[in-house]
């Protein structure tokens, strides 16, 4: 037997034994996501023995990694060939693994123009609390058989299954960026970012904090150009700003570095302003507001569903709360059934997401 | 191929007859059979089968009565949007009901600030771009059939069309789905934000071919229309060439709106059709768009051009005008009507492969044109090696039917060997069912089977499409296809 098959045979082995034990299973790689989610028990299953790149050709804009590589590992090759992971995930850690990326179906800065990690999925290879390996999906852009399970794994925190390996769409990365800078205050801020919206300009990203919009712009060189006139606002030079967009992806920038409790708010790009205390940074053109607080739960979380949202606490805080909006019944239910679908023995990942789950 | 409901069949409809004229009109619930006959099939009509009762809601309540009362006789409820299906997704059931949203055709909202439109499922695709064109937006996925299917159909199939390289298919342009489960009990998925708590169930629902709820309203997002488009036409005297080409150009960098490709056999329907101005000399020509600002489509056109030159194009033409670009497309999107006119009948097939298979695939298919003596003229979403090979047949001579039907199945099992999908857009329906034993293994069936119980226990909604049961691939062993399998006399011409 090969070494992977060796590892996978592995796998399947203790997932076995957990089930026929009834003994939860956690899946950690890096470990760099492990604050985020309700809680976490366990023996540990770590996926990082199944590692590597299994087939990269920039041509069909496809790769394909086993779940235990490096996330770092994975960007860098496409790197090399001209090519990016355009949803941006964020990594929160060197360790971070694609598997996590994925698990977790966290987005980055690009999110609002070029799509979420779900939209990048095109296929996956996961293993059930059978111990069997499962295909779903595959290395091609349109693909239609069966229900698109490959997507659902996306965030799913790894409460369906153990993902082995994963087929990622890869977009080029843009010829030019450009970072443009504006003093505006929350309202009018929110207000022009709508507007541009609604035009065919290259934005690629935003954030809004503190009274300061930073937009990046990407695309064909004429393009940048052309919208850097168009909009205004100061000039960044390129160097600092690819910095500040990764220490925003990376949560590194001041804004996050608080013992308070840090909030995502995911809300309709267009709601108007959260009006909920304290400091709050704005992505996504508008439809992602981090918000650090000591408002309680409730309030956020009415606000939130007010606007047609959702609000999840994302670090430090209560977790007693419930870290996720609690689903409506109906939805509930159909998780409680697809989980059993998946995870008979209710191993992986237990309370992961919810305490019930 | 249906799973009958018990009782006899003429009391339950009676039955389910009455319960339903309880609360709705009868010009909205039909059983006599010069009513009903016209639902008897979708867009691949070799398969038909006239429902025992069509019922036309106007709006959610209705929907919710409907569902509930079939759920309480446990009798099975198909649904239907405009039926320009291509495998067989809406086929009635001749003991159930067919569940027709044509009618629930509103738009909601536009809503120009947070660009998203709020549909019913009967409106159909194009008419949403349509509203939105006045605040400068549109919805961007563009089936072929645009001016003819509903927004419910495209979200069941999870539909793509020329410009998905780009703007991504059905799914990825959708924000929230609400609608009914089997019980008649209301649901939603997604939410106009962007993400939702817990699992995201939207690519669940999307393609889910009507199996696990039924969907009254659709949130669909929506674009700014690019400031302008150009599209080249480029002529290839090889097939290989023009397929080489389409990997040139994205291994460049370039991600094109659309980029299509077309056969001289496809060109040669379509120019006659359509006028369109194709090169007919040409063996395979490529339409390749660019979309966005000004300053943006110079620069892409000109990339792309080289590239195509470099590749050997042996002709390249930029579009002059809005006018002339919406001509090269109208070839396009009319392939397969034009194909209609050459032929008595054609089966139009649709498979993925990785994109870099494509010369290797079209020297199968031409070896099997020759294998089974039958044409085929190709039409490709080749960005996203989408192949739409369309075999031409006449259904009233003896055997072509069964060489079309053998010539097909070799052409999809070659999609799987090759790394591909028995299907990239059209949906598995009953058209491919027994294709989804190739293509899965019996755990991952298995698992898709538990999906479907966890929206609808009692398999009550669209049973017998997509998703075979045990016993069927069992019967059918691992590699079968040959016999069996039903015919495709005549496809839809519009
Ligand atoms: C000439 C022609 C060109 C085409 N070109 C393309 C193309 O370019 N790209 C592409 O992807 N497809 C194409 N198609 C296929 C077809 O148009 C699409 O699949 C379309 O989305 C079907 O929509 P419909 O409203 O006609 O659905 P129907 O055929 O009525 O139904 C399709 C499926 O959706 C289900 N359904 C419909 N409405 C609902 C609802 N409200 N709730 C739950 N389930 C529902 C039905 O049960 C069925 O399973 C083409 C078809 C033709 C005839």
């Amino acid at each position: 037997m090969t070494t992977l098959a060796a590892t996978l045979a592995r796998f399947s082995a203790s997932i076995r034994a957990a089930g026929a034990a009834d003994r939860p299973l956690q899946i950690r790689a890096g470990g760099t996501k492990d604050f985020y989610g309700q809680s976490i028990e366990g023996e540990v299953l770590d996926p990082r023995d199944y590692a590597g790149i299994v087939d990269y050709d920039p041509s069909e804009l496809v790769i394909t990694a086993r779940t235990g590589t490096r996330l770092a590992e994975l960007e860098q090759a496409m790197r090399e060939q001209g090519q990016m992971l355009a949803c941006e995930p964020p990594h929160f850690g060197t360790a971070a693994t694609v598997g996590g990326a994925v698990a977790a179906g966290l987005s980055g800065p690009r999110r609002s123009s070029a799509g979420s990690l779900r939209d990048f999925i095109l296929g996956v290879r996961v293993m059930d609390g059978h111990g069997n390996p499962l295909t779903f999906g595959g290395q091609v852009m349109k693909n239609v058989a069966g229900y698109d399970v490959s997507r659902v794994m996306a965030g799913s925190l790894g409460t369906l299954g153990l993902l082995l390996e994963v087929s990622l769409k890869t977009l080029p990365l843009p010829v030019a960026e450009a970072t443009l800078r504006f003093e505006i205050p929350e309202d009018r801020a929110l207000e022009r970012l709508q507007q541009w919206a609604g035009k065919p300009l290259p934005i690629s990203a935003v954030v809004w904090q503190g009274g300061e919009l930073a937009i990046r712009l990407s695309g064909a060189r004429a393009a940048v150009d052309a919208a850097r006139t168009k909009l205004g606002g100061e000039w960044l030079e390129s160097v600092a700003t690819a910095q500040f967009w990764l220490g925003v992806r990376e949560q590194t920038v001041p804004f996050f570095a608080t013992p308070l409790a840090i909030w995502r708010v995911s809300v309709p790009s267009s709601a108007p302003p959260l009006a909920i205390p304290g400091d709050q940074l704005i992505e996504w053109g508008g439809a992602l507001r981090w918000c650090v607080t000591d408002a309680d739960a409730r309030t956020i979380r009415s606000r939130a569903a007010a606007l047609g949202g959702h609000a999840t606490l994302f670090r430090q805080g209560d977790k007693s709360v419930g870290v996720f909006t609690p689903l409506t019944p109906a939805i509930a239910g159909i998780h409680r059934d697809l989980k059993a679908v998946f995870d008979p023995h209710g191993i992986f990942n237990r309370s992961r997401l919810y305490t019930d789950f | 191929m249906n799973t009958p409901v018990t009782g006899p069949r003429f009391l339950r409809q009676a039955e389910v007859v009455g319960r339903l004229l309880a609360r709705l009109p009868s010009s909205r619930v039909l059983y006599a059979h010069e009513d009903t006959k016209p639902y008897e099939c979708d867009g691949l009509s070799a398969y038909r089968e006239v429902p025992g009762v069509v019922v036309i809601p106007e709006d959610d309540d209705e929907v919710a009565f409907i569902l509930k009362t079939c759920h309480a006789s446990q009798v099975p409820v198909v649904a239907r949007g405009a039926g320009t299906g291509l495998s067989g997704g809406a086929l009635p059931m001749r003991d159930g009901v067919l569940l027709s949203l044509a009618k629930m055709k509103r738009i909601l909202a536009i809503d120009p600030v947070g660009r998203i439109a709020r549909v019913q499922p009967g409106v159909r695709n194009l008419a949403v771009s349509e509203a939105a064109a006045p605040y400068g937006l549109y919805y961007a996925p563009d089936p072929s059939s645009q001016i003819a299917c509903s927004i419910g159909g495209n979200v069941a199939e999870n539909s793509g069309g020329v410009h998905c390289l780009k703007y991504g298919l059905t799914v990825h342009n959708i924000l929230r789905v609400r609608g009914f489960t089997v019980e008649g009990e209301p649901i939603e998925f997604g939410s106009e934000a962007l993400d939702v708590a817990g699992l995201d169930l939207i690519p669940l629902i999307t393609g889910s071919e009507g199996m696990l709820a039924v969907t009254t309203e659709v949130s669909l997002k929506l674009l700014p229309k690019p400031e302008v488009a150009r599209c080249i036409m480029a002529s290839f005297d090889d097939v290989e060439a023009a397929g080489n080409a389409v990997a040139a150009i994205i291994g460049a960098g370039i991600i094109p709106a659309g980029l299509e490709m077309m056969d001289q056999p496809a060109t040669r329907a379509v120019e006659e059709f359509v006028h369109a101005g194709y090169d007919l000399d040409a063996k395979a020509i490529l339409l390749c768009e660019s979309d966005g600002t000004r300053e943006e489509v110079e620069e892409e056109i000109g990339r792309m051009q080289a590239v195509l030159e470099q590749s050997g194009a042996t002709g390249v033409r930029v579009s002059v005008n809005e006018a002339e670009r919406l001509r090269f497309w109208a070839g396009r999107k009319a392939a397969f009507p034009a194909v209609g006119r050459i032929s008595p009948d054609y089966y139009c097939m649709d498979g993925t492969i990785p994109r870099k298979r494509l010369g290797e695939i079209l020297r199968f298919i031409a070896a099997m044109e020759q294998k089974y003596q039958l044409r085929c003229p190709n039409v490709f979403h080749a960005g996203d090696g989408n192949l739409h090979p369309l075999i031409l047949f006449d259904a009233n001579k003896p055997d072509e039917l069964q060489r079309t039907e053998q010539f097909a199945a070799e052409v999809l099992r070659k999609c799987i060997e090759v790394g591909g999908t028995i299907t990239g857009e059209h949906g598995v329906g009953i058209e491919k069912i027994n294709e989804m034993c190739v293509q899965f293994e019996p755990h991952e069936l298995a698992c898709f089977r538990g999906i479907k119980a966890a929206f609808d226990p009692l398999g009550l909604l669209n049973p017998g499409k997509n998703i075979p049961s045990l016993h069927r691939c069992a019967e059918l062993g691992h590699m079968h296809v040959s016999g069996g399998r039903l015919p495709f006399p005549d496809l839809p011409r519009f």
